[in-house]
Parts: C-alpha cells; structure tokens; sequence
C-alpha cells in the first residue's frame, strides 16, 4: 500500500530524513520509534503533504501512485489520514461544519453521494458514543480552547468518521492519560482490518501495549537503522534509544 | 487664486442658491445654524493629511471633483429595482432616499407602535419642531470637522426616528439611500436624527447603495440621542459602487445606563470614511462599536472612531476586523477619551486585520487620552496573513485549498457578524461576505 524509498527531505536547508525506506502493506500496522529530532514527525508530514518540507531525492509510492506529487485534499481524498501531533486551533470555523465539509469532500472523490446535515449528525453522534467523546465538542470551534486530551480525542473521532484506509498516527499518545489512552487505542484498533494500514509514530512504547504493531522500526538521524516485530519496541523500553544509536553509529560508515 | 480656495468656493456658490430653496421648504429656523456652518467649512477648508486626523486618508479626489447637487427631476427608479438590497426576512418599515431625496413610492411604513415616529426629516419639521430643533445639529461637531459642517450647511433631508419613552420597536427600521448613475458626479448630505426616549428600544439600519456606476459622494450624518436606560442598535452598511464616496458620520449620545451598538460593514466605495462617535454623557452606559471592512482592487477605507467617556462606570468595547486585497488600503484609527470625572471607566479596543496581497496596506493607530485616575484602557492590533498551519489542517482532511482559504477568511469577517444580534440582518451580511470573498461560491452552505 505505501511503499518508500531512499527518501530525502530538507527544512530550513537542514538535512533531517536521509534515505528512509519503508514498505507497509495493506492489513499491517507499523510502528515507528525513534529518540526526539530523529525525524519521525518530519517523515509523517511529508506523507500528509506537508509544503514547509522539501523532498530532495526519492520516492513514495501510495495504492501505487506517486504520492508526493499530490495535494493535501487529494491525499486526503485518496483515503491518506494523519493525526496531528499538535493539532491546529482554527477559531470561528465549526467542528461540525468542518468534518461534514471533510467527509463529504471524501465521499465525493470516491463517487458516493454527499451526507445531509442530519445523516452526518447521526454518523457524528455514533463514533462519538463510541469513543467517549463529549458531544459538546461539535458545537465549538474546531479545537478551540480544547484541552491537550480532547485536541487528540478529536483526531481520533476525526479519522473514526473519515474512514481512512492509510492512517498515521503522529505522536498522538503524548500527554495523554491512562484513561484517553485506551480510548484512542480503541478507535485505532476498531479501524484494523485487511484492507487499511495504519502508522503509529511514536516516542513511547506505552501506545503499543494497546495498539500491538506488526512491525516496529527505530529512526536514529534520518534513517531507519533497525526494524522488528513488537517485541523490539519492549526492548527499547527496557534498554532505551542510546544502543541502537551506537550500532547505528557503528554501522554509518559501512552504509555511507 | 488657489486651487484650495477654488474647491471651497464651488460650494459657497451653490450655498447661496441652496439657501433661497431650503428656506421656503420649512428650514427657515435652521437658518443660522446652516450660515454657522458654511462659515466654519469656509474656514476649515478639505482636511487634509496633516491633520491628525486624516493623517492615512487624502480627501483630495472629494476635494477636486466637481460635484453637482442632486437634480430635482431626477428619474426615480422602480421599486422592483430595490429587490436587490432587501434583507430577507425585515418586515419592519423602510425609508428609500434617492440621490438624497426622501422617495415615498419606494418606501413602506409597517404598522408601528403607538409613540414611534419614522419618517423624513424634512416632513417632520412641522410634526415634530420642538424635538427637531432641541436635538438636529446639537451633537454633531460641525466647529471642528468639515464634512460634518458641510452636511450641515447643505442639509435638505434624511431620516427622523423618535421613539417615546417606554416604547419597544422590535422589528429593525431600515434606511437605504440609493444613488443612481447621473450624467455629473453629485453629492448627497443625508442627514439622520434619531431620538430614543427613556426605557426604549430601537434598530436602525442606514445602507448605502448604488444603481449603476455613478461617482457620486454621500456626505452623511446621523445623530442619535439615546435617552437613560435605552437599547439601541446601529447598523451602517457601505455597499455603494466601486467608484463611489462615502463619508459616514455617526455622532450618538448616551444617557444614564444606556446600552448601545454601532456595527459597521464596508464593502463598497472607492473612498470611505466612517466616522463613530458615541459619548457616554450618562453613568454607567455602555457601548459596543463592533465594524467589518472588506477591501480590494484601490478602495480605500478609513475607520475612525472616538469614543468619549464622560461620565463614571461607563464601559466601551471596540473590535474592528479588516481584510484587505489588491492594493486596498484600510485604516483603523481607534481614540478613546476619558474625561476627568469619568472614574471606573471600563474601554477596551481590538483591532484585527488580514493582508491578503503584497500591496494591500492598512494603518492602525490606537490612540488614548485619559484624564481620569482610575480607569482601565486596553488596546490590541494585530497584523498578518491567512494561518498557512490552518490551511494545512483543512487539507490534510480533505478540503480543497480555496475552500480552505475561503473558510478561514470567512470565519475571521465571522468574528465581526457574530456579534450582530438581529439573525435576518446577520445572516443576510454573511451573504454578502460571501460574495464578496474570492472563494464564496465555494461556501454555500457554510451558513
């Protein structure tokens, strides 16, 4: 489904992804750790369509189109979700009104009729039942004056109506309770199915005790320097970042 | 002789042949005071940007144009052709000025309360003397502002809307002033009084609007006096043709615990100025002076507001927000003067614009002149562009880059609409925000 290769990008005339590789197919959930400033919020704004970054060489390829020459919305469109490590405060812009603009502008690129008020209400309400998500939250501003924990809850009741079949997951855990924690992870675990694949970047392994990944990956500086299956993200937990930092430091010369 | 002699004696000429007119219509009474103020505009002269005042506004392409007095066989237009500038969903009285002149066929009185007067002000000099002449020309500083001594001189018509004492006006009383194509620019001197009594409650809606593409210059006033503990909402709305003038003045003054609200939309007008200025002569009266103004291609508009605390525990609230494209340039110049025994004052001021294009500019100058001890003064100004972050979002959940602009853009006019209480003159404004914004059609049903 999303397949990356020696990917490079710059910001502010800074190197920070150096050849990241990465093939995720469909039905599998991938993990991506990695110590602060090693990338990994770089590398999932790229995927989402970030313009501040600069993609200098390589290529990611998406349901088998060039992913990087499309727009935001049609990323979007295309069934490509990021929840925003930091999402945007956009005051005066409903919530409802928003969503219902984003899952219809969806459903109108995948050729289904665009829902009315009331049917999107209904949508609405259901996901939000479901992941405990105070109703309230529509009638206000798009995450205006939101707590840290309901910014995330948002994503989440975000990509829980817009059915993503890519979702990448952009350090939603951090700052998180306990409590919003399972939440979260429930609304990604009830997205799991053979047809979608989802990316949790994260900095903790806490997330992956709920969200139990197929694959784990550890970014050091740029590049992917170890990849294994869930029981790696344990031992990062145990034995912190510095080792693989080292080996990779160890094997840098060998790759370069 | 100079050329700034020369535009001021254009319009001594034609006082001298004004002069013989309105005092055969019933203005004979007014007579001193007009002479009054012809004077001081011989002596004032056009501002120009030395002044303090009109430091980011030239006046010069009013100054230098020739303007002619309205005709008086001018072709009234048909009432089908006001459908445009109907608010959907006002049912209350309209009054239709044409070129100035009071258009009875155009207009409709509703049914209206016992105690409410809405009518010309010229056809209630004999009605009403002793409530014309006790309040017209006794707030509005014709001594110290040209265009309002302009406006007094030349005053023929305009709106008069006294509500008595104790009387509720639910339904918004609109004033719509239209100025047609005419083969020379003309100049109109709408003047407003507006009288609330005691524990009344009234709107008024005065809006200004084109047929066709004329130069033409509305030289406005509006009194308004505000009687003690009485709610009153004005709405000024500027949507005449690109090549029009405007300046619009609104002088209110509050009584004792009075609640009022100033909102102001500007969308059309090569050149606007819109002038508020309440005074809080009453204690504990409050005002809300709340203002949109949308600019694009070489409009210029200029709000200036000055907002006069006189009297003790009286609170003031001033946001203005501006959108500015082109090479549009807009100007916020917010004073607020606290008088010596205005103790407890409570004023506040926002400013807020948006600068769409390299060439739009804007200028904002907060100014405060406090001669009272214990007061609290806030003012803010921000400046900036379209939040790329926000932009961001929106895409990234799918909504296309224009409508994600369009929809930013409309929730920061948003902003300034929210505040406007009267849900059909709201919803019909965030109509004509829409169309005025480069991705309206795209927002169709954000409303």
């Amino acid at each position: 489904m999303l397949e990356i290769t020696n990917l490079h990008v710059k910001a502010g005339g800074r190197e920070i992804l150096k050849g990241v590789d990465l093939r995720v197919k469909a039905g599998e959930v991938h993990s991506i750790m990695g110590p602060n400033g090693s990338g990994k919020s770089t590398l999932a704004q790229v995927l989402a369509g970030r313009e501040t970054y600069e993609v200098t060489a390589g290529k990611v390829t998406y349901q088998g189109r060039s992913l990087l020459e499309m727009a935001p919305e049609e990323r979007a469109c295309e069934g490509l979700f990021m929840a925003f490590q930091y999402p945007v405060e956009i005051p005066g812009v409903g919530n409802t009104y928003f969503l219902k603009a984003a899952l219809n502008a969806i459903r109108k690129a995948r050729g289904l009729e665009e829902l009315d008020a009331m049917d999107f209400l209904t949508l609405a309400k259901e996901k939000m039942t479901r992941l405990e998500v105070d109703d309230r939250l529509l009638t206000r501003s798009v995450n205006e004056g939101f707590s840290g924990g309901e910014k995330k809850r948002n994503e989440i009741f975000q990509m829980a109506v817009l059915e993503p079949t890519l979702a990448i997951l952009d350090e939603t855990d951090s700052g998180l309770d306990i409590d919003a924690l399972r939440i979260v992870a429930a609304g990604v675990n009830s997205l799991r199915s053979p047809e979608r694949a989802i990316l949790v970047v994260t900095h903790y392994q806490r997330l992956l005790n709920y969200i139990v990944p197929d694959f784990v990956h550890v970014l050091v500086d740029g590049r992917i320097v170890k990849s294994g299956g869930k029981e790696l993200a344990l031992e990062l937990e145990a034995r912190g970042y510095a080792w693989v930092e080292a080996e990779a430091r160890a094997a840098a010369p060998a790759t370069a | 002789m100079t050329a700034v002699a020369h535009e001021v004696d254009r319009y001594l000429e034609s006082f001298a042949r004004l002069e013989a007119g309105a005092a055969a219509k019933g203005w004979t009474w007014f007579q001193p005071v007009r002479r009054d103020a012809m004077a001081r505009f011989a002596d004032l002269g056009f501002p120009t940007v030395r002044d303090e005042d009109w430091r980011f506004t030239n006046v010069a392409p009013i100054a230098q144009t020739a303007f002619a007095p309205a005709p008086e066989d001018g072709v009234s237009p048909a009432r089908g052709q006001m459908a445009p500038f109907e608010f959907p969903g006002l049912t209350g009285s309209r009054l239709v000025f044409v070129n100035g002149r009071y258009a009875p066929e155009l207009s409709s009185l509703g049914p209206l309360p016992a105690g409410v007067t809405v009518t010309s002000l010229a056809q209630a000099i004999p009605a009403h003397p002793d409530l014309i002449q006790a309040h017209l020309a006794r707030y509005a500083e014709y001594h110290q502002d040209a265009f309002t001594a302009l406006n007094t001189a030349f005053v023929e018509d305009g709106a008069f809307v006294s509500v008595r004492r104790g009387t509720v006006l639910e339904e918004p009383i609109h004033l719509l002033y239209v100025s047609t194509e005419t083969p020379a620019p003309v100049i109109t001197h709408p003047r407003n009084l507006i009288v609330a009594g005691e524990d009344s409650q009234v709107t008024v809606v005065e809006d200004y609007v084109s047929l066709g593409d004329g130069v033409g210059f509305s030289n406005a006033v509006t009194e308004v006096v505000v009687g003690q503990n009485s709610v009153l909402s004005h709405y000024l709305i500027e949507r005449e043709s690109p090549q029009a003038f405007n300046v619009s003045t609104l002088r209110v003054h509050q009584g004792r615990s009075s609640s009022v609200t100033s909102h102001s939309v500007l969308l059309g007008g090569a050149l606007v100025r819109n002038n508020v200025h309440p005074v809080l002569a009453g204690e504990g009266g409050d005002c809300l002076i709340n203002g949109l103004f949308l600019a694009t291609g070489r409009q210029h508009m200029d709000n200036y507001m000055k907002v006069e605390h006189a009297s003790p525990h009286c609170g003031s609230r001033q946001f203005y927000n501006g959108i500015l494209n082109g090479q549009s340039h807009g100007v916020f110049h917010g004073r607020i003067i606290v008088h010596k025994d205005a103790q407890k004052t409570d004023a506040k001021q926002t400013n807020r614009n948006l600068l769409l294009s390299e060439d739009a500019q804007i200028d904002t100058k907060p100014q405060l002149e406090i001669y009272a001890d214990d007061v609290k003064c806030t003012h803010g100004a921000t400046i900036g562009q379209i939040d790329e972050d926000a932009i961001f979002y929106l895409r990234s959940r799918g909504i296309p880059k224009d409508s994600a602009r369009g929809l930013l853009l409309f929730a920061f006019a948003g902003e300034s609409l929210q505040r406007m209480k009267v849900e059909a003159i709201r919803t019909h404004l965030e109509a004509l925000v829409a169309q005025w914004l480069p991705q309206g059609a795209l927002l169709e049903d954000v409303r």
